[in-house]
Formats: C-alpha cells, sequence, structure tokens
C-alpha cells in the first residue's frame, strides 16, 4: 500500500494512538486481568496496523494466535497465580535495574528514529516488493510460496506442533 | 485497498454501539430501588466465603495449550485454502501429510487421557 490516501492515514493514526494508549492502560493496572484486557486491545490493535501495510495474512495471525489463543494463556496463568497479594506490594522504588532499562529503551529508541529516518534502505530488493504484494494480495502469495518451494519447512513445522503436544502431555500429566 | 475492510468497520462501530446502548439505557432508563438483599452479589445461595480472586488448577492449562497448538494448525490451512485450486491434488495430500502428523498427536493425546477431567 502507497500511503497517500487520507482514509489511510486516519486510520493509522487512530490505530496507533489507541495502540499507544493500550500498552500505557496494560502497564499501569493494578488489577492483571485489566492489564490483559488491554494487552488484546493493543494486540488487535496492531493487527489493524498490519493490515495497513498489507499484511493480511500476518494479521490474521495476530488475532487468532496472539489475541486469541496466546492471551488465553496469560489469563490462565493470571488465574493460575494468586494476583491477590501482588496487588497490595505494588510499590514505586527505584532500582539500579530500572535505571539500566530505561537507559536500553532511549538507546532502542534512538536506534528506532535513525533507522527510519534514514530514508534509503540497505540491502536487495527481492522478488516480492511492496507494489508485487499490493497486487496479489499477501495471502496468496505466502500460500503460493509456503506449498511450493518452502514446502519441506512446512510439513517439519507439523513435527514441531507434534513435539509441541507431546511435550504439553508429558508436562502436565501425571501417569496412572 | 482499504475500502474492502469498511464492512469490518462498520461491524465493529456496530457492535460498540450496541454495547454502549445496551448498557446505557438500561442504566437510565431502569428503575433503581435497591434493597440489601437485592445487593448482595448472589441473591440466592451461599455467601462467599474467602477471596474470590481464587487459583484454578492446573488441568484448565493443558487443555489451553493443547487449544494453542491446534490453533497454529488452523493457521496453516488458511493460506492453503486461498490458493488451493491452483495446488489442485498436489496441495490436497501434502495437507493431508501434514493433517495427519497432527492427527498423530491428537491421539496420543486422546490415549494418554490428556482430554479426560479428573
Amino acid at each position: 500500500m502507497i500511503p497517500g490516501t487520507l482514509f489511510y492515514w486516519i486510520a493509522f493514526i487512530f490505530t496507533a494512538l489507541t495502540a499507544i494508549f493500550a500498552a500505557v492502560m496494560v502497564i499501569t493496572r493494578r488489577n492483571p486481568i485489566h492489564s490483559a484486557m488491554f494487552l488484546i486491545l493493543n494486540f488487535l490493535c496492531i493487527a489493524v496496523l498490519y493490515l495497513l501495510l498489507n499484511s493480511q495474512f500476518i494479521a490474521i495471525i495476530q488475532v487468532m494466535v496472539y489475541a486469541g489463543a496466546i492471551m488465553m494463556l496469560v489469563i490462565f496463568v493470571i488465574m493460575l497465580l494468586s494476583v491477590e497479594e501482588e496487588k497490595r506490594t505494588y510499590k514505586i522504588r527505584l532500582s539500579p535495574a530500572k535505571v539500566i532499562g530505561v537507559l536500553l529503551v532511549v538507546i532502542l529508541f534512538a536506534q528506532l528514529i535513525y533507522g527510519v529516518a534514514q530514508k534509503v534502505v540497505p540491502g536487495e530488493w527481492g522478488e516480492f516488493t511492496p507494489e508485487r504484494i499490493a497486487q496479489i494480495g499477501e495471502i496468496k502469495a505466502v500460500g503460493g510460496l509456503l506449498f511450493t518451494r518452502y514446502l519441506f519447512p512446512f510439513e517439519v513445522a507439523s513435527i514441531l506442533l507434534l513435539v509441541g503436544i507431546i511435550g504439553a502431555v508429558i508436562l502436565s500429566k501425571k501417569e496412572r | 485497498m482499504l475500502i474492502k475492510y469498511v464492512p469490518v468497520l462498520f461491524l465493529l462501530v456496530f457492535a460498540i454501539f450496541f454495547a454502549v446502548f445496551a448498557v446505557f439505557f438500561s442504566h437510565i432508563l431502569g428503575p433503581k430501588r435497591v434493597n440489601p438483599v437485592k445487593a448482595a452479589p448472589y441473591e440466592c445461595g451461599m455467601i462467599t466465603l474467602g477471596p474470590t480472586h481464587q487459583t484454578i488448577p492446573i488441568k484448565y492449562y493443558i487443555i489451553a495449550m493443547l487449544f494453542l497448538i491446534f490453533d497454529l494448525e488452523v493457521i496453516f490451512l488458511y493460506p492453503w485454502a486461498v490458493v488451493f485450486r491452483k495446488l489442485g491434488l498436489f496441495g490436497f495430500v501434502e495437507m493431508m501429510i501434514f493433517i495427519f502428523v497432527l492427527l498423530v498427536g491428537f491421539i496420543y493425546v486422546w490415549k494418554k487421557g490428556a482430554l479426560e477431567w479428573e
């Protein structure tokens, strides 16, 4: 998508601001469940941002896997732990770890701004430029490659998922 | 390009509107005659004891984890369905192999009794 239309910019700015708002709410809520709900809102906003970048497939993954399944796991973990005590011992204290963390965040942001400000993208352009993707649609492009050229990694992914299933069962299930 | 997603936007707006409308107007229009019995969390049944934020048993977690894995399987079906006609029989066979491997996993889970509620 070549940015430029008014609708695009309105959608982008609205979604980006909502995402930032949700992210701030995640780290300021005292109730972890509320934080989790705002994290879902944040994930949905990021899915819309992916759509604006013409990445429909990643947007679908973002909604189904992250906002759906991963957040369910997060909420389960919150419910598995006792959150009541965490809520009471909430206090802001300055520690060396926080100072170092803030410093690293500042460096990361400086790098991000530098990277965005640098207009020329180094490296070669591949076969699938953004214009090409916009033309054929991302899911078609991904599907066309995944099931032909990258067939082997795709089938190996099923083995990986199988290992995940077996691991989950072995770790959580007692022998009877 | 983005014009395709306008129906989604409409759906979102209507969903938010409906939720806000229902809560707001029932709050405005509904009569409020509160008495202590009505205001109790459970009008019928036992009065709750102890904290309400109880830790849930770990057995829910295995179901959630297995759901996550099969959810990832479903994700792969989506681009496959889009290019299915182009791939033809070849695409059908490779997806069947993919699903078969995960079906083995599913049978393992079933036989191991991980889906049993105990």
